[in-house]
């Protein structure tokens, strides 16, 4: 890893400036004291850009709380996902999150209802904020019926409302991505959408065609490119021509961005939407960030790093920690508020992972369900010739 | 009413300039397989506002083989896209969009170069209806020349048939006829799910008759259906595509001989319609089956499979034969191209040593 950043907000926790509420609040030691304050960001780096989002952001103490919350709640549920894992009530792949929670956080953040988002495989946490409840992903994990695909899409094939995955074929979402965001310009309603990939995806070929007709079309499109510094076990150095990911497309437009601070990552989304929504076609933002767990559950994360950088940035970086002491270095909050998230966060993620194991799956006639929207075959095949199945149309057709 | 639609009206310009003066002639004239399919996208278009056509020269050009001709200058570069020449990147944006609700037409300049985007075709928009237990439908349209044309040699000279009929969540139709292409290029256009058309050059240019109701902007074909092209009592032939010419002219001949083919026209590949198909060996107890495509894991092959699976393995009289494009590339040069593609003549051999029971001796040369 070449580029280890220190911890933004152990940086720049002292060049806040803060402003007091109604001593009412205040009198009361449970609630923060302040009700708002102002944090320097560290620099964006620019591409093509003359200017690039706000390097102080204002961060209201409702804000402060909400934003923990879910940071908090991502990873219990990447914690609560590994144990699953481990107990091998997830099969196959699991992709975790741990690490790269400011990312999601700070983008959810800072989108509005129309915009709409894909990304790969690492996708429990964007499902979360795209409006599915902790059971629904959970049970989608498990495989069972409370998943949000019913257990027929599993860790990587989760979907919402403006969610479009999911997705696990490295780089496949990025041209997706600029089609949903294609939609957008199509029907005109001011939506922006964010194609996600990672530092390993970001030298697939297909991505650079997604570039090119989003930028001869304008489309508004944000290719997001989270750089955790692997691209499965292969550093982004031994891996990348280029590590600048911010500046790989050439003509598109891009910023680096502090993927650590999750008030770095709304800024620069608040930016984002602005900058597509007008017209100017798409944009690159490079989130440099970092995994804590390997690339999937079978990677033990180790051989191609050392457990002390892991350590270090855990200790130095984490987006949850640093943002933390940032809200309550400034009295945005307070512990007693905190330990109270997390009490509930926890109970929350529990009783979902409790639920996500004990509810049954499917039944076994769903295997033949909603292959076509409008299947016109009168049967299914199964395994055997004498076996046919039904299709059945499980989800209302409209 | 049918005056009042600007389609219509479109179309009866068009054909006017081209001198017919009485209606009846001008429903009476036949109509190329392109023509066809450029009516069906331009009344879909007309009818539905979510359609959209991207592909390599789309607009500007035309279309590569004039397909979408008079598109782009009817509907803009918002709705007639010319795409780079980067298939992967414009078909996962095209599927991208149908995620998104649009529908797409997205045309493959052949299919040869589908090969690069088969990545969206199977895996993102053929799966993530399934995948997502229903939540995102993909209502998209592959199209394009399929199969050989003619000296393009081996790449540029392949049938997709066997390999999207191979996928579920697919639906793979194979026009013949102008009727055909315009019949079922529209129930794609219309259809909640991904279909993949898979046309052919050298009919592009063909004309076919088409009935008044065939040149109505409400005429769809429904998928799963085969047409009987030509009914016969003696031997089941059936085929798809530009195979379907093969064996029409070799039923003709074989007519003359007093062999009398029943050609089934499978129209979709998947679904098969498999009923048509055992319903003709019950009447004639012999079949071959024809298509250009390779014969490893093929539509002949795959027609093979249940009939043996079948209770309609009992009605056979003879072993099923399939008449196949040669098991190689496609080479450039004139004579080996001929040998590599069935013609008329090995759809004549195929039925006379089905039907004389001659199989172990032709096999045996």
């Amino acid at each position: 890893m070449s580029k280890i950043i220190p911890s933004a907000a152990k940086l720049f926790a002292a060049n806040t400036v803060s402003k007091s509420v109604s001593p009412a609040v205040s009198t009361n030691k449970k609630y923060s004291t302040k009700s708002e304050a102002t944090f320097q960001i560290k620099p964006f780096k620019l591409h093509k850009l003359e200017s690039g989002p706000a390097t102080s952001a204002t961060l209201t103490a409702e804000d402060a709380l909400k934003l923990y919350e879910r940071l908090a709640i991502l990873r219990r549920i990447e914690t609560a996902s590994g144990n699953l894992y481990k107990e091998k009530i997830i099969r196959g792949f699991c992709h975790l999150y741990s690490g790269q929670e400011a990312v999601a956080v700070g983008m959810r953040a800072a989108m509005r209802d129309v915009d709409s988002v894909i990304t790969a495989y690492r996708c429990h946490g964007w499902t979360y904020l795209m409006g599915v409840s902790v059971l629904g992903v959970l049970s989608e994990l498990t495989g069972r019926r409370t998943g949000c695909s019913r257990g027929k899409g599993g860790s990587m094939h989760l979907y919402s409302k403006n969610f479009y995955g999911g997705n696990g074929i490295v780089g496949a979402q990025v041209p997706l991505g600029a089609g949903v965001a294609f939609a957008h310009k199509y029907r005109g309603d001011g939506g922006v959408c964010f194609a996600l990939y990672g530092d390993g995806a970001a030298n697939q070929g297909q991505l650079f065609e997604a570039y090119n007709m989003a930028a001869l079309w304008d489309l508004p499109c944000v290719f997001v490119c989270e750089n955790n510094g692997y691209g499965m076990g292969t550093s982004v150095d031994r891996a990348s021509a280029s590590t600048d990911y911010y500046s790989r497309g050439d003509y598109v437009p891009g910023i680096w961005v502090d993927g650590m601070d999750v008030l770095a990552t709304r800024e620069a989304t608040k930016f984002a939407i602005d900058y597509c929504t007008k017209g100017k076609g798409p944009l690159v933002m490079e989130m440099e960030t970092y995994r804590y767990s390997g690339h999937s559950m079978s990677d033990p994360g180790t051989s191609y790093r050392t457990r002390d950088e892991v350590q270090e940035v855990r200790q130095t970086r984490d987006p949850i920690t640093s943002f933390k002491d940032k809200i309550l270095t400034n009295n945005l909050a307070t512990q007693e508020q905190l330990k109270e998230i997390d009490a509930k966060v926890r109970t929350e993620v529990d009783e979902a992972t409790k639920q996500a194991k004990s509810e049954p799956e499917i039944g076994v006639e769903e295997l033949s369900a909603d292959i076509y929207y409008n299947c016109v075959e009168e049967n299914i095949r199964g395994i055997l010739p004498n076996a046919p199945m039904k299709h059945l149309e499980v989800v209302a057709r409209k | 009413m049918a005056l009042k639609s600007p389609v219509v009206f479109g179309v009866l310009s068009r054909l006017s300039r081209r001198s017919f003066s009485s209606s009846k002639a001008l429903f009476s004239k036949p109509v190329t397989v392109r023509d066809a399919l450029n009516q069906a996208i331009e009344e879909e278009m007309e009818r539905d506002e979510r359609v959209f056509v991207m592909g390599e020269e789309v607009a500007q050009y035309d279309g590569a083989y004039k397909v979408t001709r008079g598109l782009w200058k009817k509907y803009g570069d918002k709705r007639v896209i010319d795409t780079p020449i980067t298939e992967m990147g414009f078909a996962g944006i095209a599927v991208g969009a149908a995620f998104a609700g649009l529908r797409p037409i997205c045309e493959f300049m052949t299919f040869n170069f589908s090969m690069q985007a088969i990545d969206h075709i199977i895996n993102s928009a053929a799966k993530t209806f399934y995948m997502s237990a229903g939540a995102v439908p993909v209502p998209i349209v592959f199209r394009g020349p399929n199969g050989a044309a003619s000296g393009v040699a081996a790449q540029h000279s392949q049938c997709f048939g066997a390999w999207f009929a191979h996928c579920p969540g697919l639906k793979v139709v194979m026009p013949y006829s102008s009727e055909d292409a315009k019949g079922l290029l529209k129930a794609a256009i219309r259809d909640p799910d991904p279909v993949v058309c898979l046309e052919n050059e050298m009919l592009y240019g063909v004309p076919f008759p088409m009935s008044d109701e065939a040149q109505s902007n409400e005429f769809v074909l429904p998928f799963g259906k085969a047409k009987v092209e030509r009914e016969g009592k003696h031997i089941t032939v059936v085929c798809a595509g530009r195979a379907t010419d093969t064996a029409l002219i070799a039923a003709n001949e074989l007519a003359g001989k007093g062999i009398e083919c029943e050609v089934i026209n499978l129209r979709s590949l998947r679904p098969l319609d498999f009923d048509t198909i055992a319903r003709s060996v019950a009447k004639t107890h012999h079949i071959v089956t024809v298509e250009q495509g390779w014969p490893s894991c093929g539509i002949g092959a795959e027609i093979c499979a249940r009939l043996m699976e079948s209770s309609t393995f009992f009605e056979l009289d003879a072993p099923v034969w399939r008449v196949t494009g040669a098991d190689v590339p496609m080479p450039y040069a004139t004579t080996l191209e001929a040998l590599a593609l069935p013609r008329p003549p090995d759809v004549l051999a195929a039925v006379t040593g089905v039907l004389g029971a001659r199989i172990d001796q032709a096999s045996a040369q």
